[in-house]
């Protein structure tokens, strides 16, 4: 195991600068979360954890430096997908499950642009599925925002495929019997490179995870677990109540020990012979410090596990729990045209092609 | 090793050849004959003698069919001649068999007293058998109709190749040499530039470059030296005299195609993203641009149809020009993501290489049977222009015109073709695209005064923005947009504002198409023959035949499907009466009743092949005489 992969890293354009005091760009005013933010009225339902990450997103979008119309917001359908409206970037909301492909089409036609894609547990995992799987395994430059609140909103309130086994909607009033996706897992398995988890209303901490994301070159996908107030209100409140938090949830850091509690006195350990983690409290029990793993986020095999916690046995991982950066899609696209150029001598003649193969003169 | 083999020339049979107007040429044997490169090679020596010509290759829908089967005979056909030719052809004049197979699924097509060339040595019990013959028809008189040359090729190309130390195998795969040999021989083709080719292609192979020159020697001399049956060859088939003068090439409706898109990428100076599913008969298409990426031309393989349109619809967005393409089936599965870029106003090219269905159908066969797809087939009041080419050559007008139209007025375009148009070949005189008018599309770059859905005065098209221009920041989507704004709008009025302006829009396109002219005879005439698509060169030929007699036919050809051009209705309302022949049960014939209020009647035809001129004529002949 190794930390020290280098990692392409994305040079922002100006330097990064905390949230609070944006960068500066000399004459011309530095951009503020408030030039990010559209003139249109937000309309969600009142309390949505939307809100929260809206906010963050916009307060983040400064500091990352990149120049407002380069920045481009494309989401399909559902409750998370009115967020293109609410950013004053380049945007498009589509259709139904389908934004993976539009913004692959965007990137083939103009790497340049700064990339977002804002999807829920539907529209991403049901309708999507099969386009989020290829955007990540092509690992194409878009960072993907899943809000996951395990339940269908604007449609009103039918279970979704990350709802728990059981979860009693208008469309299954008897509880649901089929078996939720994990959106993370799906993702590892996609062949994503950069995997990341964070809390609608914990916003420095999806700050982070959203700034990592920006800075990886690829596909980026985070999963954000995001309240819906009005069809599923609470679903994740056993890990995010205030009260549980410390205990239900580890936020994992690269080159760390993977510990956690209101003083970081519980910890992870792997039993080898079961390959699995266990939970441990160093310290007591003969369980020494060094016995908790480290966070190694290049780690694909430490990343499966880390997934896998579920309460109440396990803590939740948040943070940045996989980043291996790998060849970019598009990149890759450009640099065989760029190949094929350079072998048949430069931009294509169509007049010659037209003329090529065999032709007569009448 | 022996020496390298030369064409040999000989001073033949004396006597002078026969001279026939047209022909029709059939080579049919397994998949593993290469029929198709026999033909193709025909084609080139036919094209280089100067006459016109139309070739179809019809391929079996499996990939690799087992040997002697029914369904992995593979045919190639070719119609030449010294007047205009249009369609491959109806009757077979000389059909090739190289198995038992062959000659049962093709004898159907030979005309009476045509001339049937088997390979005895592959009329061994097992093929027959396989074949389902009990007994040898080359033995039990049931050929009798025909003149035939039946003779044992395989022994002969063996024979022929001995010196050059060939496994069986490989010697035997030189058949299809000695029958391109025989042919050129009975219609007096140029031998030299096919051993040119195969000097190129197998410059690596000496031994077995020599041996297909040397079957195709051997071919050639049998012909010279053989008795053959009855009058047998040899043919001249003269030059056509009244060819427009330039550089030509063979092209198919696919090749064309895709040129038509590099040159709609030169004039309208936007890259292409080619984004698309594989699915017969549009894959090649796809293959075609994979295979330019040094034009810039993006192609994206996507993992789905509904992934190819909308990464291609993404495309435009972003500035470029996307094109996706597909068959019938997949088209479906575009449906929701072509009409968003309908309401969002984005240039899009759509191409359906339709496929005769439904459902999966007969995907190699052709049909025209998603015309009312292409007009009607959306969810929602959103129309789109739609355009189809009428021959394989003119494939590559209709990419262009397709783009010009699809960046002028922010829409898509949807372009029909079928698995005959792109397969077909036809000699093409190769454009000078300097000459095509260039249509960069102006991006907007001022942010005074935007909004992302003001309209052009003249064309009602919204503004084109790159993203990344300054300034012009702005969301599109797929809810209802304010009339200028663009801003999400539930507005009872504005929602039939811009239904209506949609409508105005697609509908205004008819004011940048030619007029409808007429492929033959005059306004009022008692009798037209109306078709679209690529039913063009079967009719053509048929009203030209009838029109000879003197019957006062007329030929219109719709190329602008909608909006349909402006004097169609006026121009239909002139003639007696109206025949309608489609591959279809009728799409064309409704959509003109409904727009027109004309009487007009239909012929359909959905065999999974092209209309026979024969029938056409016969059709046609009878209801002109019945007016006339
Ligand atoms: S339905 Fe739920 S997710 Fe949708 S806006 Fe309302 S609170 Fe938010």
């Amino acid at each position: 195991m190794s930390a020290s992969v280098s990692a392409p890293v994305r040079t922002p354009a100006a330097a990064p600068a905390s949230a609070s005091t944006p960068a500066s760009t000399g004459s011309v005013p530095a951009p503020t979360a408030k030039d990010f933010a559209s003139d249109q009225e937000v309309r969600w339902c009142p309390g949505c954890g939307d809100y929260a990450i809206l906010k963050t997103i916009q307060q983040l979008m400064p500091e990352l430096g990149v120049p407002r119309e380069r920045v481009v917001f494309i989401s399909g359908i559902g409750c998370a997908a009115r967020f293109p409206y609410y950013m004053d970037t380049y945007g498009m909301h589509t259709i139904h499950g389908r934004a993976p492909a539009f913004a692959t089409g965007v990137k083939l036609a103009n790497p340049e642009l700064d990339v977002w894609l804002v999807t829920g547990d539907g529209d991403g995992l049901s309708i999507g599925g099969n386009h989020l799987l290829h955007l990540l395994r092509r690992n194409v430059d878009v960072k993907v925002l899943l809000f996951n609140n395990e339940a269908y909103g604007l449609t009103k309130g039918q279970y979704s495929p990350t709802s728990r086994e059981g979860t009693r909607t208008p469309s299954t009033p008897e509880g649901s019997v089929d078996h939720p996706v994990s959106p993370l897992a799906f993702a590892l398995g996609a062949g994503a490179r950069f995997i990341g988890r964070g809390i609608d209303t914990v916003r420095p901490r999806l700050a982070g995870v959203v700034r990592r994301a920006h800075a990886h070159r690829g596909a980026s996908f985070i999963e954000i677990f995001q309240n819906c107030p009005v069809y599923n209100d609470g679903a994740f409140a056993g890990f995010t109540a205030r009260d549980r938090a410390a205990a239900a949830q580890i936020e994992v850091r690269d080159g760390e020990p993977l510990r956690f509690g209101r003083n970081g006195e519980m910890g992870l350990r792997l039993d080898p012979r079961r390959l699995r983690l266990e939970v441990v409290e160093p310290g007591r029990d003969g369980v020494a410090d060094e016995e908790v793993c480290v966070h190694d986020e290049t780690n694909r095999v430490l990343a499966q596990l880390l997934i896998a916690m579920e309460p109440p046995d396990f803590p939740v991982a948040t943070g940045v729990i996989h980043c291996a950066p790998a060849p970019e899609y598009v990149e890759a696209v450009a640099a065989q045209r760029e190949r094929v150029r350079a072998e048949r001598g430069g931009a294509g003649d169509l007049d010659a092609l037209l003329r090529s193969g065999h032709t007569w003169r009448v | 090793m022996a020496a390298a083999q030369e064409l040999v020339k000989t001073g033949g049979r004396p006597g002078v050849r026969t001279v026939l107007s047209d022909v029709v040429v059939r080579f049919a044997g397994d998949s593993g004959d290469g029929m198709q490169l026999t033909g193709l090679q025909f084609t080139d020596a036919t094209a280089v003698h100067g006459n016109d010509l139309s070739t179809f290759p019809d391929f079996p829908a499996e990939i690799r069919a087992p040997a002697g089967t029914l369904f992995g005979v593979s045919a190639f056909q070719i119609n030449f001649g010294t007047g205009e030719i249009t369609t491959p052809g109806d009757a077979l004049d000389v059909l090739v068999a190289m198995n038992p197979a062959a000659l049962r699924t093709n004898l159907a097509d030979l005309g009476s007293g045509g001339l049937l060339i088997v390979d005895t040595g592959a009329f061994g019990a097992k093929n027959l058998r396989k074949a389902g013959y009990d007994r040898n028809p080359l033995e039990n008189g049931e050929l009798s109709e025909h003149r035939r040359i039946e003779v044992d090729i395989t022994r002969h190309v063996q024979e022929a190749v001995a010196e050059f130390g060939l496994t069986h195998k490989q010697a035997v795969r030189c058949k299809n040499m000695w029958v391109l040999g025989l042919l050129m021989w009975l219609y007096g083709r140029d031998r030299e530039p096919t051993v040119d080719g195969l000097s190129t292609k197998f410059a690596h192979l000496p031994a077995i470059r020599n041996a297909n020159i040397a079957a195709l020697n051997a071919g050639h001399a049998f012909g010279e030296t053989a008795e053959l049956p009855g009058e047998t060859g040899p043919y001249e088939v003269p030059p056509r005299r009244d060819t427009k003068p330039g550089l030509y090439r063979n092209v198919n409706g696919t090749e064309a195609m895709g040129f038509g898109l590099l040159a709609a990428s030169r004039l309208s100076e936007l890259p292409i993203t080619f984004a698309s599913y594989p699915i017969t008969p549009a894959s090649n298409l796809l293959h075609a641009l994979a295979a330019r990426k040094e034009f810039g031309v993006t192609t994206f393989q996507a993992e789905d149809e509904m992934a190819a349109v909308c990464a291609a619809i993404g495309a435009s967005w972003a500035g470029g020009l996307g094109v996706t393409s597909s068959s019938g089936p997949g088209i479906a599965l575009k449906t929701e993501a072509i009409t968003y870029a309908a309401t969002v106003e984005l240039p899009l090219i759509v191409i359906n290489t339709q496929r005769a269905g439904p459902s999966t159908g007969m995907p190699t066969k052709a049909e025209q049977s998603d015309l009312y797809q292409a007009v009607f087939g959306r969810a929602a009041d959103v129309p789109l222009p739609v355009l189809a080419a009428a021959s394989p050559a003119e494939c590559f007008d209709v990419a262009v015109e397709a783009a010009r139209i699809a960046t002028r007025y922010m829409t898509p375009v949807i372009v029909l073709s079928d698995a005959y148009l792109a397969n077909a070949s036809e000699p093409w005189r190769i454009p000078d695209v300097s000459g095509y008018e260039p249509f960069p599309p102006s991006f907007r770059t001022d942010p005074e005064g935007f909004h992302p859905y003001l309209r052009d005065p003249d064309t009602l098209a919204r503004p084109w923005v790159r993203p990344g221009t300054p300034g012009l920041e702005h969301r599109v989507g797929g809810i209802e947009k304010g009339y200028d704004t663009g801003d999400i709008s539930y507005d009872p009025d504005n929602h039939q504002r811009m239904t209506d302006v949609r409508t105005a829009r697609i509908d205004g396109i008819a004011e940048s198409i030619p007029d409808q002219g007429l492929e033959a005879g005059e306004a009022g005439a008692p009798l037209a023959v109306v078709g679209w698509g690529s039913t063009w060169g079967a009719i053509h030929q048929a009203v030209r035949r009838v029109r000879a007699e003197g019957l006062d036919v007329a030929h219109v050809h719709v190329r602008h499907l909608w909006p349909l051009p402006r004097n169609l209705g006026a121009l239909l309302r002139s003639f007696g009466s109206v025949l309608v022949p489609e591959m279809n049960k009728g799409q064309l014939l409704r959509l003109l009743r409904s727009e027109y209020l004309i009487d007009a009647d239909g012929l359909s035809k959905v065999a999974g092949r092209p209309f026979r001129v024969n029938e056409l004529e016969a059709e046609i002949r009878g209801r002109a005489e019945a007016r006339s």
